[in-house]
Order: C-alpha cells, then sequence, then structure tokens
C-alpha cells in the first residue's frame, strides 16, 4: 500500500503542477509560454525515444510534428466545414495517427540501418518533405500555411476553447497522459529491448529479436508522439506553416532533448521548459540572443554531456548519502570565479555587438546589467578582458579542488557500499 | 539551344568543383574522425569573410593566400582544444559540438561584419571578359575560380599519393585503428587533417565570396548540399567526393534549365491526388533533387558511389 | 528492501560509465556511435519529485518577472524580424518608426502622451510573431505594426481578428505596412487590419499603365518567388499585361524558391535563350541582388521592371550591372522627387539613421495614426479604427491620400523611377554608390483604386 503511494506520488505532484501552475503565473503571456512548453515536452520526449532510448540520432523528427500538425488541422476545418460534431479535443489523436502513419511510411527506408546511415536519411528525408512543403500547395498552404479556428468545432461540455486557459489545459491533460504513455514504454519488455538495441545490436540478435524491426517500432512510436504535439500546436496557434516542419525544428528537439539530457527520462522534460523559455524571453534581452543559445549548448556538450538532470543526478548520490557538504566549500570557491568568468563573457560579447555591429545606428551607449556605459571608450572593455580572464583563469587552478571534493565524497560512496 | 548546354555546362562544372573544393575537406575530416563537421560550411564562410576583409584592407591576392591559413589555423585549435576532448565521448557529442560551433560562427561573423551582405569584389586583374559564345559573355573570374578547384584537386592527390604524410592519411582514411596502433600520432594527424579540411573550405570561400553574395547566410544555404555530396560520392572516397559533386551540381544546373513538367508531357487534366505534382516544373524541383539523391543511394547503395564503407 | 535496489544500479551505473568511456576496438562504428549516448535510467520516486520541482523552479524564475505599466505613454508594438536573416531589413524599419515617434513627441505627443516603440522580434515566423503578438497584448499594447513577409501577416490578421474576438474590450489594431499579398484586403479581410502600402495588383496595375506607352517592350520574361506574393505578382502580369499590352509576347514565366537559390547563372542563360527584352520580377533580398549579379556577369542587356529594387542591398548590386537607368520600380515615393517638406526629412533622416527612407509609406502610416488619435481624444483600438476609416490625408509625397472603408486599404499615388547616375541638381544618391532614383513616372491615387471582394465583419 504504501509503495504503491510511493510510487503514485509523483504523477500526482505532477498532475498537481501542472493544474496549478496557471493560477500561480496569471499572465497572458505566461500561459502562452506554458502551453508551447506543454506542446515542446511531447516533442522532445518523443526525440528521446529515437536518441536516449534507441540510440537513433535524427535530424528529421519535425516531419513527423509538421506532418501530425497539418492532418490535424485539414481535419478541423473538414469538421468545421461538414459540421460533424467532433470535439477538438481528440483532434492530437487525429495527429498522432497521421504521425504514426508517416513514421511507418519513411520508417521502413529510414531503420534499414542504424548510426550515420539512419541520421543522414532522416536528414535527406527532412529536407525532402520541408522542400516539397513548397510544391504541394494545396496541402502545405504555401507559405502563409494553413489556418483554422478552434473554437468552430463541437463544444465540449460548453466549452469552445477560445480563450488561452482553456487551451492549457488540454495541452496539459494531453502532455500528461504522453509523460505517462512515454514512461511506461520505457518499463515494458519493448522498451528494454529497444535500450539493448542502442547498446549492442549484434547481441540483440543472438537473443532472438531483430533490430530492424525493434528501431521500426521504436521509430513508429516516436513519430505517434511527435504527431500529437504536432497536432497540439495546430489548435494552440490555430496555424500551421512549413517553418514547423524545416530543419531548425528538427534542430529544436536535438537542442531540447539534449540540454535537458538524453540519459534520464525526464531530461527532455527539463531541457523544453528551458529552451522554450529561453527562445521567447532571450530575445527581448540582448539582440544577439542566438550567439548565448549557442555558446550554451557548447557548454552543455562539452562540460556536461548529460545535460542539467544529468548534472543533478551526478549530486543525487551524494545528496541521499549526506554527503553533499563535502563539496560546499570547493564550489563556493568555484562559483564567484564562474560568475567572475560568465559576466566578463557576457560584457565582451554585449560590448562587441555594441561597437561592431549597432555602433551606426544606435550609438555606442549601452546600459548593462542596469550600469550605464560607453562601448567606444576602453574601461568598460579593460574590465570585461580582466572579469574574464581572471575568472578564467580561476576556474582553471580551482578545478582540483572540486575534482579532490568528489574524490573523497565517492570514497564515502563506496566505502559504504562494500560495507 | 547549344548556348543553353554550353553555358549550363560550363556553370554546372564550376558549381561542382566549388562543392568539391568544400566536399573534399569534410570527406577526409569524416572519414578520418568519423566526425561530421556540421561547421564545415561555416568556415567556408568565415574564409569569404576573411577574405573580404584581407582586400578591403591590403588587396585581394594577399587575402587569397593568408584567409585560408588564416581559417585553417582555426579549424587546427577547435580541432585542439574542442574536438579533442570530445573524442572519449563518442561522435555524437562531436557532433553535437559542431552543430553549436556553426550557430556560434553565424552568431560571431553578424556581430562583427552585420547582417547585410558585404561588398565583396572581383579583383580588378580578374574583372575581364575571358570569351563571347552567342553573344554571351562567360566572366574570367569563373575560369579562375575552375582553375584554382582543378589545382587544388591536383594538388590534394598529389599530396595524398606522393607523399609519406598523405599515405598515412589514406590509409587511417579506411583502417584508423590501424593506424594508431603502428604508433603513428594519430592525434597530431587528427589536428592537421582537421585543419586542412577547414583551410580548404576556407579557400572556397575566399574565391566564391566575390562571385556569390557574401553574407551570413552562405553557410546555411550550402550546408546541407555538402551532406549530399560526401554520402552520394562514398564515405572514405574522395574521388567520389569529386564524382558526387559534379554529378550534383551538374543535375541542378541543367535542372534549372528545363521548363518540362508532367502537365506539359502529358496534358494538364491532372489525374486525381496529384494536383500539384502534376503542375510542377523541373526547374522549380530543381532544389530537392539533391535530397531525392541522398535518400536513394542510402536506401540501394549505403556505401555510396565509390565508398568502401558505411559509417 | 530499496536500499538493495539501488545498490546494483550504481554499480551498473560505474561500469557502463567506465565501459562506453573505453571504446574497444572490436567494436563497429554503430555499436560505439549508439554506445556513446549513456543508458536511460529507470526513475525512481524522488526524481521525479526533483525533476518535477527543477521544472517548476525553471519556471518560477523565468516567469516571475512582471512589466510595469506606464500609463502615460502610447506604446505601439513593432513586430518584425530583429535577428535572423531577415533582421536588416527589420532594423531598418524599427530605426524609422523610431524616428517618427522621436518627431511627434519632439512636438508634445499625442493627447498629451508620448508614443513608445516597442520591438518584438519576429524572427520572420508566423508561429513566433503570434507569440509576441501575445507578449503586446499582456503588456497592454492594443497598436501593432509589421510589414516583413505576407505569411507573416496573414497569420497576425488572423490572429488579431479571433483575439479581438475573444477579448472583447482589449481590441488590438494592426497596422500594416508592407506585407502586400492581396488576399488581406479580399478573402481575409478584417476589420482590425489596415494596410498602407499599395497592394500587388495596385502595384502592377500602376506598371502596366506605365509600360502602354513604351513600344520598345515586346517580349517579357516573368521570374517571382514561388509563394503567394510572387504568385500575386505573376498572375496579375499576365492578366494586365494582356490587358492593357496585348501585343507584348510573354517569353517566359520562372517560379524560383523562395531565399535557397544561391546561383542564378541559369536562370539568366535562360533570359537570354527566350530574347526578353524585359523583365518583371516581385523579387526582394538575395533573390534579387543574386539575379542582378548574375545578370551583369553575363552582360545581360534587359530592362528590369521591379517592386523591390531599391531594398537593402539591392543598388549596391545594381551598379556593377552598368544598367543605367534600365532597372525600374514602382514605389509611393521618390526623394528626388520628392516636394521639399519631404526633401527636408530625408536629409535629416538619412543624417541620423544613416540610411535613406526606406518607407515613404511609414511616413503617411504614422500622420494618419497620429491624427485619428488626436480626432478621437482617445488611442484605444475601436476609437481609432472607426477615425481611420475614410480619413483623408495629403501624402508625403505630394497628392491626397484616403483609406477605403470597405477594405482598410490606404491609397496614394504611386510613381515609377529609374535607377543611375544622378542628375544635376538631384541631391540624394543610394547607398554611397552615387546612383539615385530618377522618377520618369506618376500614376493618380485614383487609377490605382481595384475592386474588392472585402466583406469585413464590423464590431
Amino acid at each position: 500500500m504504501i509503495s504503491a503511494m510511493r510510487l503514485l506520488a509523483p504523477w500526482v505532484a505532477m498532475a498537481v503542477l501542472f493544474a496549478a501552475a496557471p493560477h500561480v503565473f496569471t499572465s497572458g503571456s505566461a500561459l502562452t509560454m506554458m502551453s508551447v512548453m506543454g506542446t515542446m515536452i511531447i516533442f522532445a520526449l518523443s526525440y528521446n525515444v529515437l536518441l536516449g532510448q534507441t540510440g537513433l540520432l535524427s535530424f528529421g523528427h519535425a516531419v513527423y510534428y509538421g506532418l501530425g500538425g497539418f492532418v490535424a488541422i485539414h481535419m478541423m476545418n473538414a469538421v468545421i466545414h461538414a459540421k460533424l460534431g467532433v470535439p477538438v479535443v481528440i483532434i492530437p489523436l487525429v495527429g498522432g495517427l497521421a504521425g504514426v502513419g508517416f513514421g511507418f511510411l519513411f520508417g521502413l527506408v529510414s531503420t534499414k540501418k542504424a548510426g550515420i546511415v539512419f541520421s543522414m536519411i532522416s536528414l535527406g528525408i527532412g529536407e525532402l518533405v520541408s522542400s516539397s512543403s513548397f510544391i504541394l500547395r494545396t496541402f502545405f498552404g504555401g507559405e502563409e500555411g494553413i489556418t483554422t479556428n478552434r473554437s468552430a468545432l463541437a463544444p465540449l461540455f460548453g466549452h469552445k476553447f477560445g480563450p488561452q486557459i482553456e487551451v492549457y489545459y488540454l495541452i496539459a491533460a494531453w502532455c500528461f497522459l504522453s509523460i505517462v504513455a512515454m514512461y511506461a514504454l520505457t518499463r515494458t519488455p519493448f522498451g528494454r529491448m529497444c535500450n539493448a538495441v542502442r547498446d549492442n545490436p549484434e547481441r540483440v540478435e543472438f537473443v532472438g529479436y531483430s533490430p530492424r524491426v525493434l528501431r521500426m517500432i521504436s521509430f513508429c512510436f516516436a513519430a505517434f508522439f511527435a504527431g500529437i504535439a504536432g497536432g497540439l500546436t495546430a489548435i494552440n496557434f490555430e496555424i500551421m506553416n512549413s517553418e514547423q516542419l524545416a530543419a531548425e525544428q528538427s534542430s529544436l528537439a536535438l537542442f531540447m532533448a539534449y540540454i535537458g539530457g538524453v540519459s534520464s527520462f525526464t531530461g527532455p522534460i527539463v531541457g523544453a521548459v528551458i529552451v522554450t523559455f529561453l527562445q521567447i524571453t532571450l530575445s527581448d534581452v540582448s539582440s544577439v540572443w542566438q550567439l548565448y543559445f549557442g555558446l550554451m549548448f557548447i557548454g552543455v556538450v562539452l562540460y556536461a554531456p548529460d545535460g542539467v538532470v544529468g548534472w543533478v543526478k551526478l549530486h543525487q548520490q551524494a545528496a541521499l548519502r549526506g554527503q553533499l557538504w563535502r563539496l560546499a566549500p570547493s564550489y563556493a570557491l568555484v562559483a564567484p570565479a564562474f560568475a567572475a568568468a560568465g559576466v566578463g563573457a557576457i560584457m565582451l560579447i554585449e560590448l562587441a555587438n555594441r561597437q561592431f555591429e549597432l555602433v551606426q545606428s544606435e550609438g555606442s551607449a549601452m546600459r548593462l546589467f542596469g550600469v550605464g556605459l560607453d562601448a567606444a571608450t576602453a574601461p568598460p572593455w579593460i574590465v570585461a578582458v580582466l572579469l574574464f580572464g581572471a575568472g578564467a583563469v580561476a576556474i582553471r587552478l580551482l578545478w582540483p579542488r572540486i575534482g579532490d571534493a568528489w574524490g573523497a565524497v565517492n570514497e564515502r560512496l563506496h566505502s559504504r557500499d562494500a560495507a | 539551344m547549344l548556348q543553353l548546354i554550353i553555358f549550363s555546362t560550363l556553370n554546372g562544372v564550376l558549381y561542382g568543383m566549388l562543392l568539391f573544393m568544400m566536399a573534399s575537406g569534410l570527406t577526409l575530416i569524416f572519414s578520418m574522425m568519423g566526425v561530421l563537421n556540421f561547421a564545415h560550411a561555416s568556415f567556408y564562410m568565415v574564409g569569404a569573410y576573411f577574405g573580404f576583409e584581407i582586400s578591403r584592407r591590403i588587396g585581394f591576392w594577399p587575402g587569397f593566400f593568408i584567409a585560408p591559413i588564416a581559417v585553417g589555423a582555426i579549424g587546427a585549435l577547435v580541432e585542439r582544444y574542442g574536438l579533442r576532448r570530445l573524442h572519449r565521448l563518442g561522435h555524437v557529442s562531436e557532433l553535437l559540438f559542431t552543430f553549436g560551433l556553426a550557430f556560434v560562427i553565424e552568431e560571431l561573423v553578424q556581430i562583427f561584419w552585420g547582417k547585410l551582405p558585404v561588398d565583396y569584389r572581383v579583383p580588378p586583374s580578374l574583372d575581364f571578359v575571358a570569351f563571347r559564345l552567342f553573344d554571351t559573355t562567360y566572366p574570367a573570374y569563373r575560369m579562375f575560380m575552375l582553375l584554382t578547384a582543378v589545382a587544388m584537386f591536383a594538388a590534394l592527390l598529389a599530396g595524398l599519393t606522393r607523399t609519406r604524410v598523405g599515405i598515412i592519411i589514406q590509409a587511417a582514411l579506411t583502417h584508423p585503428d590501424m593506424v594508431a596502433m603502428l604508433g603513428h600520432d594519430v592525434p597530431k594527424i587528427f589536428m592537421l587533417v582537421f585543419g586542412a579540411g577547414a583551410g580548404l573550405a576556407g579557400l572556397a570561400g575566399v574565391i566564391a565570396g566575390p562571385a556569390l553574395v557574401t553574407q551570413p547566410s552562405m553557410a546555411a544555404s550550402l550546408g546541407p548540399i555538402l551532406f549530399v555530396v560526401i554520402v552520394v560520392g562514398g564515405l572514405g572516397s574522395l574521388g567520389g567526393a569529386f564524382v558526387a559533386s559534379l554529378l550534383i551540381g551538374l543535375v541542378q544546373t541543367f535542372a534549372v534549365a528545363m521548363n518540362t513538367s508532367l502537365a506539359a508531357i502529358f496534358g494538364s487534366a491532372a489525374p486525381p491526388f496529384l494536383g500539384d505534382l502534376w503542375q510542377v516544373t523541373v526547374a522549380e524541383l530543381a532544389p530537392i533533387i539533391p535530397y531525392v539523391l541522398l535518400v536513394l543511394m542510402l536506401i540501394v547503395r549505403p556505401t555510396g558511389l565509390m565508398g568502401t564503407r558505411e559509417t | 528492501m530499496t536500499s538493495a535496489s539501488i545498490e546494483p544500479e550504481t554499480e551498473a551505473r560505474n561500469s557502463r560509465s567506465t565501459a562506453s568511456g573505453g571504446g574497444g576496438s572490436g567494436r563497429t562504428d554503430a555499436e560505439s556511435f549508439a554506445a556513446s549516448v549513456a543508458e536511460v535510467q529507470v526513475t525512481n520516486g524522488e526524481e521525479e519529485v526533483m525533476k518535477s520541482g527543477l521544472a517548476g523552479c525553471a519556471l518560477a524564475l523565468c516567469l516571475s518577472a512582471a512589466p510595469a505599466l506606464a500609463q502615460d505613454t502610447i506604446k505601439i508594438g513593432y513586430i518584425d524580424p530583429l535577428s535572423g536573416g531577415g533582421a536588416s531589413t527589420g532594423e531598418g524599419g524599427l530605426k524609422t518608426y523610431n524616428f517618427l515617434a522621436d518627431e511627434i513627441n519632439a512636438a508634445g505627443g499625442l493627447n498629451g502622451k508620448k508614443l513608445e516603440i516597442v520591438p518584438l522580434d519576429s524572427k520572420a515566423n508566423p508561429q513566433e510573431t503570434l507569440i509576441q503578438a501575445q507578449k503586446a497584448a499582456d503588456q497592454g499594447i492594443h497598436i501593432v505594426i509589421q510589414g516583413d513577409g505576407s505569411s507573416v501577416g496573414i497569420a497576425l490578421e488572423d490572429w488579431v481578428t479571433k483575439f479581438n474576438q475573444r477579448n472583447p474590450g482589449k481590441e488590438i489594431l494592426y497596422l500594416n505596412y508592407g506585407a502586400i499579398d492581396p488576399v488581406m484586403t479580399n478573402d481575409k479581410c478584417s476589420y482590425w487590419h489596415f494596410r498602407f502600402e499599395a497592394d500587388v495588383n495596385m502595384m502592377m496595375a500602376a506598371l502596366t499603365t506605365f509600360m502602354i506607352d513604351r513600344p520598345n517592350i515586346k517580349k517579357v520574361y516573368l521570374i517571382n518567388q514561388d509563394y503567394s506574393f510572387g504568385q500575386a505578382v505573376h498572375v496579375a502580369a499576365r492578366a494586365m499585361l494582356g490587358q492593357k499590352r496585348p501585343d507584348i509576347q510573354i517569353v517566359g514565366d520562372e517560379l524560383i524558391p523562395l531565399l535557397k537559390v544561391t546561383d542564378f547563372s541559369p536562370y539568366i542563360a535562360k533570359i537570354k535563350a527566350s530574347g526578353a527584352d524585359s523583365v518583371i520580377t516581385g523579387n526582394w533580398g538575395q533573390d534579387m541582388t543574386l539575379l542582378l549579379k548574375s545578370a551583369a556577369d553575363a552582360g545581360l542587356q534587359t530592362d528590369w521592371y521591379t517592386y523591390y529594387a531599391s531594398a537593402v542591398g539591392g543598388p549596391t548590386a545594381i551598379k556593377p550591372t552598368g544598367l543605367a537607368h534600365r532597372i525600374f520600380e514602382v514605389q509611393e515615393g521618390f526623394p528626388n522627387s520628392a516636394p521639399e517638406a519631404a526633401q527636408k526629412f530625408e536629409t535629416e533622416f538619412r543624417a541620423k539613421e544613416g540610411m535613406s527612407v526606406w518607407y515613404p509609406r511609414a511616413v503617411n502610416e504614422m500622420n494618419v495614426l497620429a491624427k485619428a488619435i488626436t480626432l478621437a481624444k482617445a488611442d484605444d483600438a475601436k476609437s481609432i479604427a472607426a477615425q481611420l476609416e475614410g480619413m483623408k490625408i495629403e501624402a508625403f509625397d505630394g497628392g491626397d491620400a484616403w483609406i477605403r472603408k470597405d477594405d482598410h486599404q490606404f491609397f496614394t499615388d504611386l510613381f515609377i523611377a529609374s535607377i543611375g547616375p544622378l542628375d544635376p541638381g538631384a541631391k540624394f544618391d543610394e547607398e554611397g554608390t552615387g546612383w539615385g532614383w530618377k522618377t520618369i513616372g506618376a500614376v493618380k491615387a485614383i487609377d490605382t483604386v481595384l475592386p474588392t471582394t472585402c466583406k469585413m465583419e464590423r464590431p
């Protein structure tokens, strides 16, 4: 009984979080952002079914997301036109079915081989579909895409899903169901065999399974959930256009899953939240937001390959054993160095941006962290270089301390294991 | 008609040679290190911008020599301090690193040179008409681009087959582990190859910049085609990359010249469900032909035209 | 029981991480490729909660910033690309509107309130534009300006209509200065949308009227971008040429993929082969600059009738072609022939912003908006819209201008100019090339009026 409650606790917590969020963050744009996060969580998780669980790196996952969305939006328009009594809540399922249909079709050719061949085929199919969206105008609507009106479908218990709050709850419900479904997938023997295919396909054959068939089924599942995300996007924005099929959208899935961490189930969820947030708000703060994005991504690839969740998990064992305090002193020493290097880097980037790019149009005066600066003069540059340099050097010098602290922590952990 | 064919052939070969200049470096890097360098087209772009900056301050010809070397140096540094750290984490991490790098390079270029195209001009010494055929002129600069590309191919071939380092690199193309076990300094070779590949891409940028518009989006427009070239040509095969570059260059250039469509051949009554496809002309399909080739090749013959390895 | 089940996991995790780090020589590339992705951990309860908490914290940090609402300014949201490929055009527009707003504020503002232009980066993406529009709504902005791209414009118009339906009392006005697909004032028109640039059909009408008196045009080649705008251009060109100059032979009709072609030499070769003496094109951005570059390289000698030759990068690409006064454009005004007040404005603008006045229509737009707000003595969308309909003003480049009630299209005189070395006495060249626009034809506003199918829902 107690273990059943422990098992259900996190799911209940998640459900409560989803339900309560709009009451904590009440502004309209927060609601929009959370709605987008909901769809991106499903999209990133579906991508990780391929990457993290089956070891397939795809560069064309947006195809299933986009095609699912397009079929969903056409279905919505057809339902409106024919005045059928289909409520909007089951439209994401239509998207999912379309996703799995195309997933099956393209999967037949994609999943024959794994590894680089798979990645290149996915790239090729992705570019093919996104380029043909300009040729097949009736289905894809050309540059302007296809629009719809979600309030024109049959209402559900009096709700027409016009206001954003109702759309949010629709997305939240589907997001919850999808998370549960994909988590369940990882717990089945099928899910475990996918992991086996990722790690050692030859061995899988000896055990009696066909890696090809396993990859194919995994591909179809991933496409199914991507299609659901696409359907929800179609409902949320009431417009689908070829951007949702493009390479940038596929890269986004990769970014979200990787930054969150591909080696854990919840990684893509965290990644989707962080990346969506940055995408929406960072452009308000700096005109070179894409540079920060790229640098952050490189940082994760170089220094935290298991992503944000991986980094947290690294400390999880230590925390559980009460060993976290051992790390505190060295972290406290290095943190200011990181802060200095970070501030210095941001200053350098923003100063360079101002001085080289914007100076002609907007002059060299600027505000950074609330302080007025003139990018044409030397002092801000000197300060930036000093901060960054000092920070970087300090990190370099102090890093062995962190290594030592972790050594002490691991020693304690393993000695307890042995005992 | 003959005029169209001759000029399309010339232009197609030129476009193909340009692709080859970049694909050769990419093939070397990929075959040896297993790294699919997404930032390769970015090195091309940096080469063009360096060429522009140097030609603005000193002259085109100094830029022609200095810029590729500078780009090559940057490539070597990227390998030494970025990729080398990631070898132990596997190919996915290396690939993603180059992915992020491409992003970052594009942004940095926009900071330093702005978002507008820059006025990178053909040098006056090359700004004349090469020949005239049926009252259309062909610029000498394009002939120069052609010659440079051919010279580069010849130099690459000579370097790989006649020098000691070249032979080691050839071996590492197909048997990297064996080469390491034989005691060669594989990391250093990797750095050399990556730097050389980047330098070649930079050279392509320096000469292509004046002919095509030099702007921050030039990397993103050429990037995917490069991957098609190396996969279709075959991994580990420079000859294959050469053939594939020419093939794609010619096919795309000729396709644009053809205005036929299914409707033009069979009449405009389209069968059901084929509506849009019926009307579309071959010229409109030209941009997607490389990707169709890619997918077909991977289904039918994953090793590519002349490749010996699948991965 | 629970602790025992954790132990083996830890062991497995540790051994696996060392194994994948080593990378045996017996493994194929596929294996090492796959193994380089670490294994999926079985999540236990604590992890779920922790990660939910993590996500929650991420959200909390992100969303807690509440923007301060200043009541004594009239905010206008400028939603256009400010990063990525379209940024150079978007930034130029932003500078223009900032300049205009500063001018109005220097004269005391409107109804005692200052104007503030709020930049919102659309990233040239319809979905992103809608997100930014929602942000604008949330910040209390109820006037938005957009102009870069019809695909974005159509999405925005649709969104504004639905938003205003679902949120009565919080309506938003959409002022369009550059999305000129005719459908926006026809089948997809909206009461809350006002367009200040002549649409594709109006411009083609002006161009073709100009072509009536040019007998040297015998063979025309059409080349356009393959999306709604480019298609509208080629459809209009065929129809109107057929009406006004049926003797002209259309020797080619090309639709190129949008912003994808890097080498236009095959297209130039085709134009050559067709024997065309004139080319009509709506191309913009790199599709224009590269096309002209290729034409210069091949020594193509034709006239060019364009919509956007003056856009950023255009004059720089035109000068090397050597085609003096053979490249034409239709627009609502050109500096060298503008009235004195407009020329003064041009001089001041160039001095401050370092660019030409790309958008005389923006000046018209802001003048109209200012007049409407002043007359309405209010700045909510409903009051402004009521004033804007049927408004009449004197255009920036002279002549009468008005907004038609039926479809909210702004009508003003259209001019056709060619670019070449400056005449003596002409003051303004473009992009430092020494070449400038010389007006050679004008079409009165009343002659640009075309019928509309718009049936808008009025509040």
